[in-house]
C-alpha cells in the first residue's frame, strides 16, 4: 500500500490535494464500531464466561449483559460441541500482508481527486467492503486469509451529483464500480470477481443518508439511498412517521441495498415489501440517470422500469434517491404468541389466516427445533415467582393439554394499529388458531421471538468459536407444498451431511416468516459441528447447494428476498428460462455495455 | 444366509391404527381428483357416487383376526406342503429399517398364487407391518376367500382399465394415499401376472409409475423399492401352467377350485426360498435423471401423463428391479438337470447326466448364479434326490434318464400323444427357464457368434443387437442397454475361457466349444419357435386373420409340422412363446394391426417376415440395411 502511495506521490506533485483525500477518511462511518470479521457491533457478542455461563455483552440489546444459563447445555447437546475443550478462535486482526496490492487507475484517481470526493485505499477500508456475510466470507476473515480480490479503493460520494461524477469518470477511464450500502449481503454479491483486471472502486453510499423532504399530504418522503434502516426509522419517528419496512438486517442494511435486492420487511402484511413501498427511484447508470417523470401511485406505461432496478443487485447502476411511502406511527402495538401441538397444525393455521386475509403485521411460525433454541436463550429468571409461573405454564401445555415438547411449535405475532382494532384483530387470529389446536402463549414469548431476530445473527460468531458453522437461507413456496418442502429439505440436509462425512448430527430448523395469498416464505437455519472435516466451508457449501436443489425440486423459489448474487447464479437459467435471462442480459448490455458495474451478480 | 422358520409360532399381537382415517383421506382426495379429471360434463355428485362404488369395490379392509386365521391355516398348509421356507434374515432386518425411514414398496417375483399369501405370512411372522397388496380382480370373484384376502390386506384392481379415467384416478389416488400415509408397505407384482413359464415377464410400469409419483411431486422424501425373489423348488401350478400354455383354458378362480387343490396337500413340493433384496432408493436412482421441477407448475392433485424422461426412467427402474429379482432367485440342482435333459430329449445315461450337471454347475457359478447346491453331499445323491422330487417329470430306467411321456391310456390319437409329450417338455422347460437369466446374455452372444458372417466384433455386435431386439419380449433385456449387455456377455465368456477377443475379433477357444454349443442349445427352441411363427405368417396366414384366431392357428400349424416330422421343437406350442413372437413382429413392423369393423386383423409384410426368419436362422447375415428397412 505504501508502495502505491509512493508512486502516487511521484506522479502527483500536488501532494496536499491527495492528502486532503485521505484526511476526509475521518468521515462518520460505522466501520469503527463494527466487527471486521463477524456480525454487527464490536461490543456485542455472545461468549461463555469464566464461570462457563453464556452471556451477551454490550448494552445495545434487551439481551445485552444478561446471563443465559441454558445456552451452554443446548449448544453442547445439539452440536456435540465442547465449550471447554474444542475452541476455534478467530485470528485477532487482519493480516494486511495477505492483501493483494491496490491496482489503481492513475488517470481516474487524478480526475476523482479533482472532484473533491473523498476516497481511500487503506487496507482496512478495502477489506471491509470486500465482503458480505456469507459463511465462506466470514470464515476466511476469521482465519486471517482475506480474499483473492478486494476493491482497490473506496470512495464516499456525498450526494446524487457526486455519484454522477464518479460514474462518468469510471466510464471515461474504464474502471469497475461496485456499489456498497450496508454490507449485509448473504449472496456473495459484494465479492470482487477475481478475474477483474481493472481497478475496482467500491462506491460507499453511507454519506448519502439524508431525508431530503417529507410530503405529509401524499405521505411520501424523499430519501437518499445510503441511509441505514434504523436511522431512517429513527429520523422519521421524530416527525411521527415510519416506513414500516423492517427487514431483520435493518440495523445495518441500507435503502439502496433494499431496492437492489428486492428486500422484504417483517411487517410487510401492513406496509408491503420494498416494491410496494417505493414510489420513485433515481438511479445513475453508465448510460445516464434514469427516473420517472412523475410520482403517480401507479402507471400503465409499459413494463415498469423500476423493476429493472429492483433486484438488479448493483449490476446496472447506483440508486441514489428514493421516494418512499410513509405512515403515521401506529398508536398501539401488541405482541402475541400461540403454541401449536405440531408444525403441521401451525402451517394449517397460518394458511387459514392468509386465506381470511387477516394476517397481523407479522406472523411467524417456528418449528420445534427453533422453539427449543429460543428456550435456550431465555435469560436467568429474576424471581422465584417468575420461575414458578413458567413451570406452571409448561405443566399446563405439556401435561394438561398433552402437547409433546418435542413436537410443539410456536407462532409469534405482532399487531399494529389503533387499540380497538388491534384487540379485535387479535381475537380474530386467536380464534382461528384455536381451531387448529393453538393455545395463546402470551405477549412475552412473542416479544422475545422478535428480539431474538436481531441477536440470532450474532450467534453464528459464537458457533464459529467452537467448531460450529451455521447459515440461513430462504425461499418462497405455494401453500400446499410448504410442509413437504420443509420436511424434504431438512431430510436432504441431514442426509448430505452424513454422506459428506460430517461427524455430528446437524441442526436443521425452519420457520415460516411471511404469509401471502398464494404461498409463504420459509426460512431455514442449518448448522453443524465441523470437527474432523478438512474443509468445512466446502462441505457446508456442498450441503447448501444440495439443499437449494431440493428446494427447487419441491416447488420453492430460488430466493424470496436474499437475492441471487453469485451464490445462486447457476440456477438463474432454470429459474427464469433462457428467454427471461436473455431479457435481463439485453438490458444490461444496453445500460452498461462496458460492464462498469462489474460485480457480476445475477447474470 | 437363509434361516428356516417353518416352526415359528403364530400368535402375535397387532396394533393397526389409522387405517380407517387413511381410507377417508383417500376418499376425499380421490374425489377431488376425479372432479377435475373428468372431462365429461357430468354432475359432481354422480361422479362422487361412481367413485364411491369403485372405491368400495377396490379397497382393502385389513382385519387382524382374519390375518391370524390365515396365518394359522397357512402354517399348517405350508408345513404339509413344503420341507422348508427359507428367508434371508438380514434382508428382513434391512426391510425393518427401511420401513421406519421411508415408504416401502415390496416387489416380489410372481410365480404362483402362493406368492402373496406367503409374503403376508412371512411379514406377519417377523412382526412387520402387513402390506397392502394390489391384486387382480379375478381373486375377488372367489366367494368368501376374496373377502378374506381383502381383510388380510389385499385391494383389488381390474385387469384392464386403460380407458376408464375415473377408475384410474380413484385407483392411483388410493395407492398414493397408502404410500403417503405410510401405514403399511405396498406390494404388487411388477410382472403384472403370474409367469406361467417361470421366466420373468417384462415389467409393467403403470403401478410403478403411480408409486413413484409422490416422490417426483415431493410428497414424500423418498420411496424404497424392495425386490423380493421367491423361488419354489417345485411350483404348485406346475402341470396346470403347461396345460394352460397349450391352450387348455385356465379354470376361473373359484373357491371350489381351491378346495380341489387340496389334493396338492398330499404331495411334496420341496422348499421355498424368499430373498428380500437390498432396498433401492428411488431418490438415488432418479438423481440427475428426472427433473422434479417439471412438477411445479401444475397442482399436484391433477393427474398428468408422465413426461418422456420420466417414462424412460420408470421403465429403466422396472427392468433393473426385475433383474435384481432374477439375480437373487435361488436355483436348485434340478434346474441344471432340466436344462441338460431338454437338450437330450431322447434321454441320457445317469452318469453322463451327473457329469454334465456338475460341469454346468461350474459354468453357472462363474456366471454368477445363486445356486443352492447342498454341500457335503455326494453329487450322485444330489442328482438322485432331485430326480425323486420331480418323478412326475422324469423317469429313470436301466440307468437311463428321460422325460416322462404321459401315461398311455388305451388308444390315443397322435395329437393326444403329442400333447402329452408337450406337457412334459413345457413343464421341464419351466425349470430350465429359471436359469435363463444367468446365461441369457452369453447365450445370445453365442448365437450371434454362430450366426455372424465373420468373427469381427462389430458384426457379432450387429447380430447380437438384432437378437436382443427380437427377443426383448421373451427375456429381460432392458431396451437401450444393448451395448452394456454385449459387454457383459463378452466379459462372462472371456472369463470362463470360452472366447478370446483378438484385435476386434471374437474367437471361440477350443475348450469353449462345449460351452458355446450348450449356450446355443439353450436358445435353440426359441430360435426355432420364432422361425416357425414367421413361417406360419409367410405360408399360412390369410388376409383376414384376426388377433384371436392367431394362437390356435399357429398352434395347429406347428402340430402339423411336428406330426409330419419336420419339427422337433415342442416349445413352439406354448402360447407364451407365440404371443411374444407376435409382439416382436409387431414391434419390428413386420406385422401390423389393422382395425376392420370391430375386429383387429393382422396385416403381414411377408418380405419383412421372411427376412427376419432367415436372419434368425443364420441364413441371412444381419445387415444394418435389413434392420433399417424393418
Amino acid at each position: 500500500m505504501f508502495v502505491c502511495y509512493g508512486v502516487l506521490v511521484m506522479l502527483h506533485p500536488n501532494i496536499g490535494l491527495l492528502l486532503n483525500g485521505f484526511n476526509e477518511h475521518l468521515l462518520p462511518t460505522r466501520q469503527e464500531i463494527m466487527k471486521w470479521n463477524g456480525w454487527g457491533y464490536s461490543d456485542s457478542k455472545f461468549l461463555f464466561n469464566k464461570k462457563g455461563q453464556a452471556e451477551f455483552t454490550g448494552k445495545r440489546y434487551r439481551l445485552s449483559g444478561m446471563i443465559l444459563p441454558s445456552l451452554q447445555d443446548w449448544f453442547e447437546n445439539t452440536f456435540g460441541a465442547s465449550v471447554k475443550q474444542h475452541k476455534s478462535p478467530a485470528t485477532p486482526s487482519l493480516n494486511a500482508g495477505a492483501l493483494p496490492p491496490a491496482n489503481l487507475n492513475e488517470a481516474f484517481l487524478q480526475d476523482l481527486t479533482a472532484t473533491g470526493i473523498p476516497f481511500s485505499h487503506e487496507a482496512d477500508d478495502r477489506v471491509f467492503r470486500a465482503h458480505g456475510h456469507c459463511l465462506h466470507e466470514i470464515f476466511a476473515l476469521r482465519e486471517g486469509r482475506g480474499f483473492q480480490r478486494v476493491p482497490d479503493m473506496v470512495t464516499w460520494p456525498n450526494c446524487h451529483n457526486d455519484v454522477v461524477k464518479i460514474v462518468e469518470l469510471a466510464c471515461k477511464h474504464n474502471v469497475c464500480v461496485i456499489p456498497y450500502g450496508g454490507g449485509t449481503s448473504v449472496t456473495g454479491a459484494l465479492e470482487c470477481p477475481p478475474e477483474e483486471m481493472r481497478c475496482i472502486v467500491s462506491l460507499d453510499t453511507s454519506q448519502m443518508n439524508r431525508i431530503l423532504w417529507i410530503d405529509e399530504k401524499n405521505l411520501v418522503a424523499r430519501i437518499e439511498a445510503g441511509i441505514i434502516g434504523q436511522d431512517l426509522e429513527r429520523l422519521l419517528n421524530e416527525g411521527g412517521y415510519c416506513t414500516g419496512h423492517e427487514p431483520d438486517s435493518m440495523e445495518f442494511s441500507s435503502l439502496g441495498g433494499w431496492v437492489a435486492t428486492r428486500a422484504s420487511g417483517m411487517k410487510k402484511n401492513v406496509y408491503g415489501n420494498i416494491e410496494d413501498l417505493v414510489v420513485h427511484i433515481k438511479v445513475v447508470t453508465p448510460r445516464g440517470v434514469m427516473e420517472k417523470s412523475c410520482q403517480g401511485p401507479r402507471m400503465s406505461t409499459g413494463p415498469d422500469v423500476h423493476h429493472f432496478i429492483l433486484g438488479s443487485e448493483g449490476t446496472l447502476g447506483v440508486v441514489t434517491e428514493v421516494t418512499m411511502k410513509i405512515r403515521p406511527i401506529p398508536e398501539y402495538r401488541k405482541y402475541g404468541s400461540v403454541v401449536f401441538p405440531n408444525f403441521e397444525a401451525g402451517v394449517a393455521c397460518l394458511r387459514e389466516v392468509a386465506k381470511q386475509r387477516c394476517a397481523p403485521a407479522s406472523i411467524r411460525l417456528m418449528d420445534n427445533e427453533q422453539f427449543q433454541f429460543g428456550h435456550a436463550l431465555k435469560p436467568q429468571v429474576s424471581s422465584i415467582f417468575t420461575s414458578f409461573v413458567e413451570g406452571l405454564k409448561k405443566f399446563y401445555i405439556t401435561k394438561f393439554k398433552g402437547f409433546d415438547p418435542h413436537q410443539l411449535c410456536v407462532a409469534t405475532l405482532l399487531f399494529e394499529g389503533d387499540r380497538e382494532r388491534v384487540l379485535q384483530h387479535e381475537k380474530q387470529v386467536y380464534d382461528i388458531a384455536a381451531k387448529f389446536g393453538g393455545l395463546a402463549a402470551g405477549e412475552d414469548n412473542g416479544q422475545r421471538g422478535y428480539i431474538l431476530t436481531f441477536v440470532i445473527a450474532y450467534l453464528r460468531d459464537l458457533g464459529l468459536d467452537y467448531y460450529v458453522v451455521a447459515e440461513s437461507f430462504e425461499t418462497s413456496v405455494p401453500w400446499d407444498r410448504v410442509l413437504d418442502l420443509c420436511r424434504n429439505v431438512k431430510e436432504r440436509i441431514i442426509r448430505e451431511c452424513k454422506e459428506r462425512g460430517v461427524q455430528f448430527q446437524p441442526l436443521t430448523s425452519c420457520r415460516v416468516t411471511q404469509t401471502y395469498d398464494a404461498g409463504a416464505c420459509v426460512y431455514f437455519y442449518f448448522a453443524f459441528n465441523y470437527r474432523g472435516l478438512a474443509d468445512p466451508v466446502h462441505t457446508y457449501e456442498q450441503v447448501e447447494h444440495a439443499a437449494r436443489d431440493e428446494i427447487l425440486a419441491n416447488g420453492g423459489s430460488l430466493s424470496h428476498h436474499h437475492g441471487v448474487g453469485k451464490l445462486r447464479k447457476e440456477w438463474m437459467k432454470e429459474s427464469i428460462s433462457d428467454v427471461g435471462l436473455g431479457m435481463l442480459r439485453s438490458v444490461k448490455e444496453y445500460v452498461d455495455p462496458d460492464n462498469i458495474f462489474g460485480n457480476r451478480n445475477l447474470l | 444366509m437363509f434361516s428356516d422358520f417353518s416352526s415359528w409360532a403364530v400368535g402375535k399381537c397387532w396394533i393397526l391404527s389409522g387405517t380407517e382415517t387413511g381410507c377417508h383421506a383417500c376418499r376425499s382426495r380421490a374425489f377431488q381428483t376425479c372432479s377435475v379429471s373428468q372431462e365429461s360434463g357430468e354432475a359432481p355428485d354422480i361422479i362422487h357416487e361412481e367413485a364411491s362404488v369403485i372405491l368400495e369395490e377396490m379397497a382393502h379392509r385389513l382385519k387382524i383376526s382374519t390375518v391370524r386365521f390365515f396365518a394359522f391355516t397357512l402354517t399348517k398348509a405350508f408345513k404339509t406342503l413344503f420341507q422348508h421356507i427359507c428367508v434371508n434374515e438380514e434382508g428382513i432386518h434391512r426391510l425393518q429399517q427401511a420401513i421406519q425411514e421411508h415408504p416401502v414398496v415390496l416387489l416380489p417375483s410372481h410365480r404362483s398364487y402362493m406368492d402373496f399369501l406367503l409374503m403376508s405370512y412371512i411379514l406377519y411372522t417377523y412382526d412387520l407391518a402387513l402390506p397392502v397388496i394390489a391384486a387382480g380382480m379375478d381373486f375377488m370373484g372367489m366367494k368368501f376367500i376374496g373377502e378374506m384376502l381383502r381383510m388380510s390386506g389385499a385391494f383389488f384392481i381390474r385387469r384392464s382399465f386403460g380407458g376408464d379415467k375415473l377408475y384410474w384416478a380413484v385407483f392411483s389416488e388410493y395407492v398414493k394415499t397408502m404410500l403417503r400415509n405410510g401405514f403399511a408397505p405396498i406390494e404388487f407384482f411388477l410382472e403384472g401376472t403370474r409367469s406361467r413359464t417361470c421366466k420373468s415377464l417384462t415389467p409393467k410400469i403403470g403401478l410403478l409409475n403411480i408409486v413413484m409419483e409422490p416422490f417426483f411431486k415431493g410428497e414424500v422424501f423418498d420411496v424404497h423399492l424392495v425386490p423380493i425373489s421367491i423361488s419354489y423348488e417345485r411350483i404348485l401350478e406346475e402341470s396346470l401352467y403347461a396345460r394352460e400354455l397349450l391352450g387348455v383354458p385356465k379354470p376361473k378362480e373359484s373357491t371350489s377350485g381351491l378346495l380341489k387343490a387340496r389334493r396338492i396337500l398330499s404331495e411334496n413340493y420341496g422348499s421355498i426360498h424368499v430373498y428380500f433384496g437390498q432396498p433401492v432408493s428411488i431418490r438415488s436412482l432418479a438423481q440427475d435423471k428426472v427433473n422434479r421441477c417439471k412438477y411445479n407448475l401444475v397442482p399436484r392433485h391433477i393427474p398428468r401423463k408422465p413426461t418422456k424422461e420420466t417414462q424412460s426412467f420408470v421403465t429403466d427402474t422396472a427392468y433393473r428391479i426385475v433383474r435384481l429379482q432374477e439375480d437373487s432367485m435361488v436355483l436348485k440342482p434340478w434346474v441344471l438337470m432340466a436344462s441338460i435333459l431338454l437338450q437330450n430329449l431322447e434321454g441320457l445315461e445317469l452318469s453322463l447326466l451327473t457329469e454334465q450337471t456338475l460341469w454346468l454347475r461350474g459354468l453357472a457359478q462363474s456366471c454368477g448364479a445363486f445356486l443352492d447346491w447342498p454341500d457335503h453331499t455326494p453329487s450322485a445323491k444330489v442328482v438322485s434326490s432331485s430326480l425323486a422330487l420331480h418323478r412326475g417329470l422324469v423317469c429313470v430306467s436301466g440307468g437311463r434318464v428321460s422325460l416322462v411321456l404321459g401315461e398311455p391310456q388305451g388308444l390315443v390319437t397322435p395329437e393326444e400323444a403329442l400333447f402329452n409329450r408337450a406337457v412334459s417338455v413345457l413343464s421341464c422347460a419351466s425349470y430350465r427357464n429359471q436359469i435363463l437369466h444367468v446365461f441369457i446374455r452369453p447365450a445370445i452372444l453365442a448365437v450371434a457368434i454362430h450366426n455372424a458372417a465373420s468373427s469381427k466384433k462389430d458384426e457379432v455386435f450387429n447380430c447380437f443387437s438384432f437378437l436382443c431386439k427380437m427377443f426383448s419380449d421373451e427375456f429381460i433385456l432392458c431396451p437401450g442397454d444393448t451395448v452394456q449387455d454385449f459387454e457383459e456377455a463378452c466379459y462372462l465368456l472371456v472369463k470362463s475361457g470360452s472366447v478370446q477377443t483378438l484385435q476386434q475379433n471374437i474367437v471361440v477357444t477350443d475348450r469353449g466349444q462345449s460351452t458355446l454349443s450348450f449356450l446355443n442349445g439353450l436358445l435353440e427352441s426359441f430360435l426355432q419357435g420364432y422361425q416357425v411363427v414367421c413361417q406360419y405368417f409367410c405360408e399360412e396366414a390369410c388376409d383376414s386373420l384376426t388377433e384371436k384366431q392367431y394362437i390356435p392357428a399357429v398352434r395347429s400349424f406347428a402340430v402339423k409340422l411336428i406330426l409330419a416330422g419336420n419339427l422337433r421343437c415342442y416349445e413352439v406350442l406354448s402360447s407364451d412363446m407365440q404371443k411374444n413372437a407376435l409382439a416382436a413382429l409387431l414391434r419390428l413392423g413386420a406385422v401390423s394391426k389393422v382395425k376392420v369393423a370391430d375386429q383387429v386383423t393382422l396385416k403381414v409384410n411377408k418380405l419383412a417376415v421372411n427376412s427376419l426368419e432367415d436372419t434368425l436362422g443364420g441364413r441371412l447375415p444381419t445387415q444394418k440395411a435389413v434392420l433399417a428397412r424393418l
